[in-house]
């Protein structure tokens, strides 16, 4: 095999490596976060700080009895957990994570594919997500699991549309669809002579609008509704047991995690941080690039957590109206203003 | 490679494109559609319209199919009752679609032929800032026309769902 195709198996397996122990690390974060928060202990028995505690759930999960419900409607029942996680999986693919590095005498670009539309690709990717939602409610043949995916359906379409419109705005300065060179143009210069030139800056409400739909796309409160349970028992997922149900449980984490990394990188400068040097070699500056990176998106997550346990959950109406009549004028505004800005040269 | 590829996705996009129109379950006949265009899409890339391909699988997969499954999800349908027979211009529209469709392919087959060349994809049509130049400079007029025909659509529809409210006080859904 050539290097280049033994360096992209070998960052397909670092991103899959990393997203299989999001779910596991972040139940335990949550949990011991919100026992922070809510002045309890949380797990703290098993292993060191109750760390093991997340290995024995998944444990739990693998051995627990697998029930199927007699009236489901077979095929979209099983396949709705599969596609939780499939999109959040394959959404990594054009996520920069270092440079561009030389390995034994060839150039490597530490993103496993390097394609035009990268931002683009990555939204598409992202919105096929909900699908697994939307099967889960209606193969379950529940009335409240068929309510959760009403809700997920109208909240996802609703709010994808601000979310889209804040990643344009963030690609607008760079004039690029490829998310490295957005991290590229995050580089140059300073804001004000002391700031990192991250889009953040110049772009915080647009940042904001991102932050509040991505809190909507991942069903994190306080926009849970497709599976708010004192509602609806348990939502979408209602009818399902055992390691079904974990796979949107991890669908939920790596979903976070995506959108968590495409945040870092329109918005913090990616893999990069100012003061760090990316020069030696190759597997040094692979491996700072991709830890500033996951130190980013491990910000975020901790956000995600902190936000959950300190936010009431929204009605419904309330949710529909924030995102059609607050955000998306919101974001077509800043869509448009970062727009003239940029061909005014302020950006 | 290339031939198997192509071979794959265009088998997949067929017998998902026969799925949709034969499946008795409306949510069974969207998931097909689904792996119809995502099928296509794959074809794109292939045709090296990589731009197009990701377009096609944001739009219609992550959007419009998702709607459809929404309306069909709160209509509830069910599964179609097998009805006593076919509609009744139902024969002739499909004779004359499959007509329309058969004599585009012999059109083009027929060009092949005669040697008369295809033009082939300009950057104009599948790459990004091209593509953006020509829609808001050379097709700006139906560009903005499309624009225009959408937000009709959206006002036409708005309309008919608030018509209950003059009438029926503050009764809901």
């Amino acid at each position: 095999m050539s290097i280049a195709a033994i360096a992209t198996l070998a960052k397909i397996g670092l991103w899959f490596a990393v997203l299989m122990n999001v779910a596991p690390i972040m139940v335990w974060v949550e949990r011991r976060g919100s026992a922070m928060i809510q002045d309890r202990l949380g797990p703290n028995r098993v292993g060191p700080f109750g760390l093991f505690q997340s290995l024995a759930d998944a444990v739990k999960f693998l051995f627990k009895e697998d029930l199927t419900p007699s009236e489901v409607d077979k095929p979209l029942y099983y396949l709705a957990p599969a596609l939780a996680i499939v999109p959040a999986l394959t959404t990594y693919a054009v996520l920069p994570f270092g440079p561009e590095v030389q390995v034994g005498g060839e150039t490597v670009k530490l993103l496993v594919a390097d394609v035009d539309t990268g931002a683009l690709l990555f939204l598409a990717l992202a919105s096929l997500g909900v699908y697994s939602l939307v099967l889960a409610g209606y193969s379950s043949n529940n009335k409240y699991s068929l309510l959760g995916s009403v809700r997920a359906t109208a909240q996802m379409i609703s709010y994808e549309l601000a979310l889209t419109l804040s990643v344009v705005a963030a690609l607008i300065p760079a004039g690029t669809l490829r998310l490295d060179d957005v991290v590229a143009y995050q580089q140059q210069g300073t804001w004000l002579g002391f700031l990192p030139h991250w889009n953040v800056f110049p772009q915080c409400i647009g940042f904001l609008i991102f932050l509040i739909a991505s809190f909507a796309e991942t069903n994190r409160l306080p926009f849970d509704l497709p599976e708010a349970e004192s509602e609806l028992v348990a939502g979408y997922h209602t009818e399902y047991s055992s390691m079904k149900f974990a796979l949107f449980f991890m669908g939920e984490y790596m979903s976070m995690a995506t959108l968590s990394a495409l945040g870092a990188t329109l918005f913090f400068g990616g893999w990069h941080f100012p003061g760090i040097d990316y020069t030696g070699h190759w597997a040094i500056v692979a491996a700072k690039g991709f830890t500033v990176l996951l130190a980013k998106i491990t910000a975020f997550m901790l956000l995600f957590v902190w936000v959950r346990w300190t936010f009431p959950r929204f009605r419904f109406d309330q949710l529909l109206k924030l995102g059609w009549k607050v955000l998306l004028p919101l974001a077509i505004a800043n869509l448009i203003a970062v727009a003239a800005l940029t061909i005014g040269g302020v950006l | 490679m290339e031939i198997a590829v192509f071979a794959t996705f265009a088998l997949l996009a067929l017998a998902s494109a026969l799925m949709v129109v034969s499946h008795r379950n409306p949510v069974y006949s969207t998931m097909s559609l689904v792996v119809t265009l995502l099928s296509l899409a794959a074809l794109f890339v292939l045709l090296g319209a990589p731009l197009l391909a990701v377009l096609q699988v944001l739009v219609y997969t992550g959007a419009i199919l998702v709607l459809f499954l929404f309306v069909i999800m709160l209509l509830n349908v069910g599964r179609e009752a097998p009805s006593g027979g076919t509609a009744k211009g139902q024969k002739i529209g499909a004779i004359v679609t499959a007509g329309a469709f058969g004599a585009l392919v012999a059109s083009l087959l027929w060009g092949r032929f005669v040697g008369f060349e295809v033009a082939p994809l300009t950057a104009e049509y599948v790459e990004l800032q091209p593509l953006a130049r020509a829609l808001m400079s050379k097709y700006l007029l139906p560009f903005e026309m499309v624009g225009l025909l959408l937000l009709a659509a959206v006002i036409a529809a708005t309309v008919l769902a608030r018509r209950d409210q003059g009438s029926g006080g503050n009764r809901v859904g």
